[in-house]
Formats: structure tokens, sequence, C-alpha cells
């Protein structure tokens, strides 16, 4: 089926998301869509199925007109969606989210579909059991359970937005198979991606975004430096962002900081089993691991929000009693979770009152201390703006502003996540300077490139246990990729 | 034979959790669609005034019924339309609206009061009737114990075998998925706000037709609408444990009256708070169920964990939060 | 529409709905809304006595809304200021037993007082740690409690507080007059009693607006998840903000029993408990209007308690216009909301 967008424009208040995008993709094609954090990629793709309504344009398709206008109606034309975030159930089983939706010919005979379910895992080679609850499956097993439904929906348009985010290579590589195999039964599918690599080894043709707007579309074969002209070329008259300083591979170790002591703990997808390591002053520490494989466990339990169940973690030498956060931070700690406004900003409360909540300090003096890191920070918001007004990258850079001077152990999840390329330099390039010297910086990661171009020493999650831990000139991203994916 | 007290007993308990049943199913089946209607306590009481009222005028049953039905379920979609629509707090449009029906059905219902009105008499059941014990306790009852114990079934039934009861459920876990599958949640969970609240109104009709027969103020069933609500977490907002849940309730209730006569100088009053602590108590259990070192202590004693793993039960974790598209 | 309009706007479409759905129930039941609208204004505002019965309302109702305030800041329902009040009323009647046929009775007043706040904290502070360590909702613990406290109540006054001779549902035996808060010649409510509401209200507006307690109290209820990330326990203000509610629906019981009856009646608590509840919400959780809805609402129960002998109406009419009252305003905040989220 041939998708026509035409002159696509969507508002949020008064943000522009969308200006007027014109895209044409072929019947039978796998088309990408590229563009940095923010480019408007899912934002497009989400009114393209309806999630979204959208303030002008038009879509049509095989050249007739259509209304999209909820995920119902898409549905009936036969656009599918593979969602970044897995829309799915997770108290059910497997079988029963398979069943559910009204967005395609199915029907509630649990016998009928669980052949069918068989069927077409069996097609596409992947491994699923019908009967157990989707909250024991990985990420990627549920991103292959949501791909066999809209197969089974026999959706004639697939949109996948970013499936290979947090998935093994294993996965990534039967789930590239499976969309060779359904563009050529004559479906047309629509990959979004900021990774190049997985456009590049799938697509015919891409189109690029950049701020909103249709940068430039290329066919395969392609050329990687005009992709990423087309990217990030920054318009022009703007400085080029700041290098992320270079890391010496070298590094050596100061004093312990942080200590894990055979600690045990469970939540998570797979808890954290008999953990022990020691983390020095100057070290850059990365976490890997496929998402939800311990490494928020790892943050929490170093932060004293949550309790081990075995084992002791000190911190400066203290061992911190049972969600102790308030003696960790006075010893130096800081911990930034990556659910920014869920877990670490207050909705309602403004960047004054943020201040004025961290350090303890009355109105004015919040007020000034909020004008000085809005500066500082270059955070565009004023003292009186609400936290939730503020973008990602802003809130990201507010709750660094936050941190102690005098912090020494900064532990941050997935920092960089929902940030443009620049934000995550500038991000970098900030807690670099400021606590690298003095301090240790822990990090966790859903992209592996980020740890390898950031950390010197990384640590490897696999199923709840730190499989390897490298540093200096040992890491090395095979071994890295292999010891996440439990090689 | 008939005149066993334990027959008498087990016959008054059924008697007393048949509505507490039928309204605490009609939660159940709310708030697994995602939904919390806390204006139980004052639909169900105006619920069973306008099913007096309507039956006291009529003499018709079925009229009176259905009445106290549509009552309940117009209660429950002024929580569905404020809630959903308007992106109120749902608990707080249930909690105003509990007051304010009760108010409501004292107001209205201030003619009615102390009138002698119908009461539905007990239907026997051929043969099914006649065995010793059994019979009279199940088998000799009023209309409304026969639908509420069919309830239970028909409402597992329709939850877990049935395409639609299993969208309710996918809906009252997350709402934006299911829209993203083509279903309409904000209709699905206006829909069962609806039925679970004309199930509760029939309970109230229940208690002035049957149960409590009359209207008068106090009714005598003020707060056990909160019950029911108590009853639904109790439960685990699964139909048989809830069903379950009711009946410990009335055996609490029932137990209580007996026990007054044995020590007739403490106040009837004082024995009827006594489920309340225990409510509470039942509550704290089944949290406390789901502890890290609750559960590691029953993992050293696994017959004691199996007993308790089927009181175990996780509330929908959409219940309460509005869905609201683009 | 100016921004400073649209509040007064929307007070005004309020009560329109109210009084269109208040008229439409009158003339439904054969009724004369004017007629019932004259005796509920006559019977609150005709006369100083009847004015200052609207006070003895208001009193113990602003009383148990601010307490109500605390609890909502910190994200919490606490339903059980009900319960909280009547252990208060049980605290003093304790005190004020204790305190018979002495020569010191104002100390004892005081200790009466101190011992229903106490009382009332410790009531929902159980409420509190029932769900920060049992994980039930603090809207059933609250309610159990309500129930039991009442239970509580009709057992002492049925047991061992018994009225010389028989036992009633009128109570314990009276006190003395120099166990009444002190009121003046024509007054049926004690100008101490409306002192320290006035306090209370004032404190609060200073706490919960002014105090960096009162900030951290808002990012609690806020975002619980969020607030341990600035070394604040969510759990420690979560019991301080119940306790607080409980302290001053245990002063509102106090005062009750050693400024309005006198004695210890089951009723004790008549139901202001759930009223503060609703004025709370019709005040959109904000501490400024809660003194003048808590007023409104004291004229409408005032008013009432004569419509059954002059117009054979039940008086729970009031209670029905002001649960209009908390659902028009929903459908206006919320018809409001819509309005913003489609421009």
């Amino acid at each position: 089926m041939q998708i026509e967008l035409r002159q696509i424009s969507k508002r949020f208040g008064r943000f522009e998301a969308l200006k007027g995008i014109d895209l044409t993709v072929a019947s039978g094609t796998i088309h990408g869509i590229v563009g940095e954090n923010g480019a408007g990629k899912s934002t497009l793709m989400k009114i393209l199925t309806g999630y979204l309504g959208r303030s002008a344009g038009h879509i049509l398709l095989d050249g007739r007109e259509v209304a999209c206008d909820s995920p119902a109606s898409a549905a009936r034309e036969g656009i599918g969606m593979l969602y970044q975030e897995p829309q799915d159930f997770p108290p059910l089983t497997v079988l029963d989210n398979f069943i559910v939706g009204r967005d395609g010919p199915g029907d509630a005979n649990r016998a009928r579909q669980r052949r069918r379910l068989r069927e077409l895992a069996d097609r596409v080679h992947f491994h699923l059991d019908p009967d157990a609850p989707l909250q024991q499956l990985t990420v990627g097993e549920r991103q292959q359970l949501e791909f066999l439904r809209l197969l089974g929906r026999e959706a004639r348009v697939l949109i996948l937005d970013e499936p290979t985010t947090g998935i093994s290579d294993r996965q990534k590589g039967l789930l590239f198979e499976a969309l060779r195999r359904i563009r050529d039964d004559g479906r047309t599918i629509l990959l979004v991606s900021h990774k190049l690599e997985d456009v590049e080894a799938l697509c015919d043709r891409v189109t690029v975004l950049r701020q909103g707007r249709v940068s430039g579309e290329e066919s395969a074969p392609f050329h990687l430096p005009r992709l990423l002209q087309l990217m990030f070329e920054a318009p022009e008259g703007t400085a080029p962002p700041a290098a992320v300083p270079t890391r010496s591979r070298r590094h050596r170790p100061g004093e312990p900081i942080l200590r894990f002591d055979r600690v045990s703990a469970p939540g998570e997808r797979t808890g954290l089993h008999h953990c022990s390591l020691t983390i020095h002053r100057g070290e850059v520490v990365g976490l890997a691991g496929l998402s939800g494989s311990g490494q928020g466990l790892f943050l929490r339990l170093a932060a004293a929000l949550i309790d081990a169940r075995e084992g002791e973690v000190r911190f400066h030498g203290r061992r911190l009693g049972s969600d102790d956060h308030r003696a960790f931070r006075r010893s130096g700690g800081s911990f930034l979770p990556a659910d920014r406004l869920e877990e670490g900003l207050i909705p309602g409360f403004t960047i004054q009152d943020h201040f004025a909540l961290a350090d303890g300090i009355p109105a004015r003096r919040a007020r000034q201390r909020a004008r000085q890191a809005i500066e500082r920070f270059d955070i565009r918001g004023r003292p009186d703006t609400p936290a939730e007004a503020l973008s990602g990258g802003n809130q990201q850079r507010l709750l660094l502003s936050l941190i102690p001077e005098q912090a020494d152990l900064i532990l941050l999840e997935n920092p960089s996540r929902g940030l443009d390329v620049a934000s995550a330099e500038w991000v970098w390039g900030h807690l670099r300077g400021q606590y690298a010297q003095r301090g240790a910086i822990v990090f966790s990661s859903a992209e592996l490139d980020e740890i390898l171009a950031i950390a010197d020493r990384v640590l490897v999650f696999h199923e709840g246990r730190v499989v390897r831990d490298l540093s200096g000139d040992a890491i090395d991203y095979h071994q890295v990729a292999a010891a996440m994916t439990g090689h | 034979m008939n005149d066993l007290p334990l027959g008498m007993l087990l016959a008054g308990i059924l008697a007393t959790a048949a509505p507490l049943i039928i309204a605490a199913l009609g939660e159940t089946i709310t708030e697994r669609a995602g939904v919390i209607n806390l204006s139980l306590d004052g639909s169900m009481l105006l619920a069973a005034m306008v099913g007096f009222m309507v039956g006291y005028e009529t003499q018709s049953f079925l009229l009176a019924f259905a009445a106290a039905a549509a009552v309940g379920a117009l209660v429950a979609g002024v929580v569905a339309v404020f809630g959903i629509y308007l992106g109120q707090l749902q608990v707080a449009v249930g909690f105003a609206l509990t007051l304010m029906c009760r108010d409501l059905a004292y107001f209205l219902g201030n003619p009615y009061s102390r009138l002698q009105g119908p009461q539905l008499v007990p239907l026997k059941i051929p043969l099914l009737g006649d065995i010793p014990l059994v019979g009279p306790v199940l088998f000799q009852q009023p209309l409304v114990v026969y639908f509420g114990l069919l309830l239970v079934p028909a409402v597992w039934w329709y939850l877990y075998r049935t395409g639609r009861g299993l969208e309710l459920r996918a809906v009252g876990e997350n709402p934006e998925a299911a829209y993203t599958r083509g279903i309409d949640p904000r209709r699905q969970q206006l829909l069962y706000t609806l039925i679970g609240g004309a199930l509760v109104g029939i309970a109230g009709a229940a208690y002035s037709l049957d149960i409590k027969p009359g209207w008068g103020r106090p009714q005598g069933i003020e707060g056990l609408g909160w019950i029911a609500l108590a009853i639904v977490i109790f439960g685990g907002w699964h139909p048989v444990k809830v069903a379950l849940g009711a009946l410990l309730f009335a055996f609490l209730q029932v137990f209580g009256i007996t026990l007054q006569s044995v020590w007739p100088s403490i106040p009837a009053q004082v024995f009827q708070v006594a489920p309340f602590p225990l409510m509470i108590f039942a509550l704290v259990l089944v949290n406390l169920l789901q502890r890290d070192g609750v559960q590691r202590w029953l993992e050293r004693r696994p017959g004691l964990a199996l007993l308790l793993a089927r009181l175990r039960g996780a509330p929908p974790r959409a219940l309460g939060r509005s869905f609201h598209p683009d | 529409m100016k921004p400073v309009l649209r509040p007064a706007i929307d007070g005004l479409l309020i009560l329109v709905l109210v009084f269109l759905f208040t008229s439409a129930l009158l003339l439904l039941v054969d009724t004369s809304p004017v007629e019932a609208y004259g005796h509920l204004l006559r019977g609150s505002f005709g006369s100083w006595s009847k004015f200052s019965r609207v006070l003895n309302v208001w009193v113990p109702l602003t009383l148990c809304s601010m307490g109500l305030l605390y609890a909502f800041r910190a994200g919490l329902w606490n339903i059980g200021v009900e319960g909280q009040m009547v252990l208060g009323a049980i605290g003093a009647t304790a005190v004020l037993n204790g305190g018979l046929g002495s020569d010191t009775p104002l100390l004892w007043l005081g200790l009466a007082l101190l011992a229903g706040m106490l009382l009332g904290a410790l009531w929902a502070l159980l409420a509190g740690w029932l769900k920060v360590w049992g994980g039930v909702h603090e809207i059933f613990t609250g309610l159990g409690l309500n129930f039991v406290a009442v239970g509580l109540v009709l057992w002492l006054i049925f047991g061992p507080w018994k009225r010389p001779g028989i036992a009633s549902m009128s109570g314990t035996q009276p006190f003395p007059r120099e166990l009444w808060f002190p009121t003046l010649e024509g007054w049926r409510v004690s100008p101490f009693a409306i002192g320290l509401a006035l306090l209370v209200v004032l404190l609060s507006l200073w706490l919960l607006q002014r105090s960096r307690f009162g900030l951290e109290l808002k990012a609690v209820g806020q975002n619980p998840r969020a607030v341990p990330l600035y070394g604040l326990s969510p759990v420690r203000y979560m019991l301080i903000a119940i306790t607080l509610s409980g302290a001053l629906a245990g002063l509102a019981g106090t005062l009750q029993v050693s400024g309005v009856y006198h004695r210890l009646i089951p009723a004790i608590s008549s139901g202001y408990g759930y009223l503060g509840l609703l004025v709370v919400m019709l005040a959109n959780f904000r501490l400024l209007p809660i003194p003048f809805i808590a007023l409104f609402f004291a004229a409408l129960n005032v008013g009432s308690i004569q419509l059954p002998m002059m117009m054979q109406l039940d008086s729970s009419l009031s209670g029905v216009i002001q649960g209009a009252c908390v659902l028009s305003a929903l459908l206006v905040f919320g018809l409001r909301r819509l309005q913003r989220r489609s421009p």
C-alpha cells in the first residue's frame, strides 16, 4: 500500500512539533524515518496511526484520502504500529495479550488463537510461551509478541518506532529477518530510528527529519556522511556543540568511595544477585546491560533508596541504614533517575520552588539561586516556570543544577534519555568537568555507544548479575555486547 | 429438621450476604475496568428508597428492582462522566455522591417512612427445597439470594472466559494500550460503571424489599456500602474471592447477633462495629502478604504459602486514573 | 475574559446550578422553593441567637476542614476525621470527669483541650500508620476507625459513663457550668471557640502557604516518589500531616463537648468530619475559601433544622444542597478543563 502524507502539522500548545511534512512511501518497501531526538519522528508516526490528532494535513492511502483520526480508524485502513514503549498488558498472559484488540480480524476463541500464535511465531522463528504472564518477558520478547499480533491482524502497513532499543543482538537479527520476509510479501514498513546502522541494514529509502521538517530523502545504498549532515547540520551562524573531553583509558583510581559486598535485592525483572565491587574516586563507571538487568536496582541500592535483602552497601566506609537517602545525600551522594518528571522533579513546583526544597532556603534566596542556575546551566525557563513545562533536556539541566557542588558520587540513570546530541554532549561535558576529578560518576545507559564513549570502566549486567568488569583498554565493543546477551 | 439452629444460621448468613455479594460484584466489574465508584454507601441507600417507593406504589417487584437498578446506574453514570470525560477525581465525585445520595434518600423518602410495604417471600424450589438441611439453606430463599449466588459464576465466566471480559480487564490494566488496539477505553469504562452501578442499585432494593424490609431514617444499612467496597479489595478483585469475602462478613454479622444474646449488657451497637476492625485487619493481612520479608518467611512454609497465595490479588493498574486521548 | 473574573463567574455558575437543582427538587415534592429558602434564611440569620448557633457549627466545621487540608496537602484522604473528632470528645469528657468539683476549672478545661487534641491525633496516627505500614488505603482505615469510634462512644455512654439511673441515647450526665467554656449573655457560642478557630486559620495560613514545612508537605503530596531525592521522607510527612489533621479534629470534638453539648452524646461529631471533606472539595483544596464555605454550610445546617416542623420536609435538604454545591463545582471545573484541552 502506498502512503502519502501531505502538509502534516502538529502543535502542542505553543510548540510546533511538525511544520508541514510531505512524505511518500512506496508500496512494498521498508522506509526509514531518521532524525535526532525531538525531530518529530514519533509524533509523525502517532499521527499516521491516529493516536495523536493532527493540527493540519491529509493522509492518502493508494491515492485515496483517509481519516486516520483514531487508532481504530487507522486499523481499519490496515495500519498497525509497534510503539517504542510496549503497549500491552503485563498482568495478562501472552495469549491474552495476543487476543486483545479490535484492530483487525480476530476472534476470542482461545484454541484457534493459540494455534494462530504458534503458526505466526514459527514463520518468523520467534519462541514465546502462550501461557506465561507477560511480565516475565523481556522487552524484546514483548515486542516480538506485539509484532506477531500485528501480523495476525493482517496489517498492511507496519510502523516500528525504535524497535531495537533494549533488545539483544540475536533478537534484533530475528526481527530484521522477519521484517525483510514480510516486506517481500508485499507489505509496507516504516522504520523509525536514530540508529543509522539499523537503517543501513534494512531500508530501501530514508526520509530525514530535523526540527519538525523534512530535511532530505535518500535511497539505498546510503552515503553515511550525507545522512549525518541532513540530521545534524546546524543552521548557519551557530557554534558547533562543545566537544566531550576525551577520556584517558589508563586512569588511576583513587581511594574507594562506594563498596558493595555480596549485595542481593529483589525487584525489577531480574533482581540483583551477590553483587560485590568497589567504586573509586576518579572513576567514570558505565553500567551496560539490556534494560532491566539490575542496573536500576544497583543505582537505587547505592543511593540508599531501597534496602538490600542480603549483604551490605558502604558509602565512604559508612554503612547506610534502610531507606537512608538523606544520609547518602549528606555524605556527598546524588542520584538522578531516568524518569525525570515521575521520580526526580515535583510537578506543579517551579524552578525556584525546587531550589527552596533542595537547599532548604527561603523564597527570596531560592529565586536568586534559580536565576544563577538558569544562567549557568542554560535552562530555557524562568524562576517561576513549572517543572512540567520544561522540555526533557531542560528538566535534566534543572536536575543537574540541583546537585550540590561538593558532591563526590554522582549516580545517573539513562542521563541522556530523550536528549538530543547537543544536549547530551553538554550534560557530559558538565559532569566530567565538574565531578570526574573530585569524585566518581556511575551511570547506566540504554545506548552501548554512549557507555563506550564516556566510561573508563564498564560493568556489564546480565540477568541481575555483574558478569564483566572491564577497565581502560580492556573495554571492547564486541566483548561487552556479547556479555550483555549472556555470551 | 428445618428448625435446626445451624440450618437457620446458615440460611441467615446466606440471606445477609446476598445483597453484599451483588453490590460487591457490581463494584468488582467497575473497578476491573479501571473506575472506582466510591458512591456505594449513598447510592445503595437511594436505590433502596426508590425500590421501596416504586414497590409500594405499584406493588410490582419487577418495576421496583428495575427502578432501583436505574438509580444505581444513574449515580454510577455521574461518577463515570465526571471522572472519565471531565477529568475530575473519581474518588472526590464518588464521595460527594455518597453523602448527597444519602441525604436525597432521606429527603425524598420522608413520606414513605415506616409504611408497610411489599416484601419478597422465600421461593422454594421444588424437590431441591425438600432436601434436609441443604434444602432450607440453599433452596428456600428469596429470589435475590438465588440472583446473588448465580451472579458469582456469571461474572467469573464473563471476566475470564469471554472476549469482552478480556477487553474489560485489558482496559482496566492499560487504557492507553487498549486505545492503540482500536478499543475505546472510555466507552468501555462508562458501560461497565453503569452495569456495576445497576447491580449496586439492585443490592439496595434487596435490602428494602427483603433483608430489612421497609424504609426509614436510619434505614439500618448505612455503612454497608463501605463494607462492599472493602470486600472488593479483600477479594483481590476476583469475583469468587469477593463473594467469599461477603460471606465471611455476613457470618461475622450473624455471629455478632448471636453473641449479643450471650452478653445482653453490652449494647448492640458494639457488636455491629465488630466487623470493621476485622475488615481493617484483613486488609492489612492481604497487604502484608505482598511484603518481601513475609514472602521469604513463607518460602520456608510451602503449605501455608500456597494457601495464602490464593488470598493475594493486585489492583487493576489503571484503577481510578482517567484516560484522555489526545 | 480577564483571568481575575473567571473564579467569580465560575462561582456564580455553580450557585445557579445549585439553585436550579434544588428548586426542581422542591417542586418535585410539591413545596414552594421560595418558602423553603425563606425558612432556611430566617432559620440561620433571622436573629442573633440563630446566627450564634450557626457559628456553633462553623467552629468545628472550620477546624475539621483545616485539618483535612493538611492531609490533602500530603496527598491523603483523611476520611477518618469523623472518628478523630469523636475520640477528641471522649478525651475531653474523660478529663472533665476528673475535674468535677475541682476549684480550678480553667485548668481542667485547658487539660481537656490537650487531651482531646492528643486523642484525636493518636486516632489519626493509627490510620496513618496502618496506611504506611499495613498498606491499607486511608479511606478504608479511616472509615473502619470511624465506626469503631462510634462503637466506643456508645459503649462508654451505656457502660462506664452511664448516667445515674438509666443509660440513654441522650448521653452522659451534663457537666456543671464551671466546666463549660465561658460564654456571654445571650450567646449560644463561646467566643473563646471562635477565637480558637480563627487562630487555627491564621496559623495554617502561615504554616501551609509561607513556611518551609508547607512547601515540603506539598512536595510530598505532589510527587511522593521524588521527594526522597530531596532528603525528605514521604512517610514521615504523611504521618505528621495526618496527625495534625487528627489533632484539629480532636480539638473540634473537645469544643463540641465543652462548648456546645456540655456532655458526651452518641452523635457528638454531627457528621462534621464528612461535611468538612465537602467544604475542602468545594474550596478546590485551597485555604482561603474554607472559612467562608464553612459558614455557608453551617447556615444551611442550622437553617434546615426547622424544616420538618414548619414544612414537613426532612432536614436532610441541607445535605442535598451541600452535595449539589460540590457536584456543580466539580462539573464546572471539569467543563473548564475540557475547554482548556480543546481551545
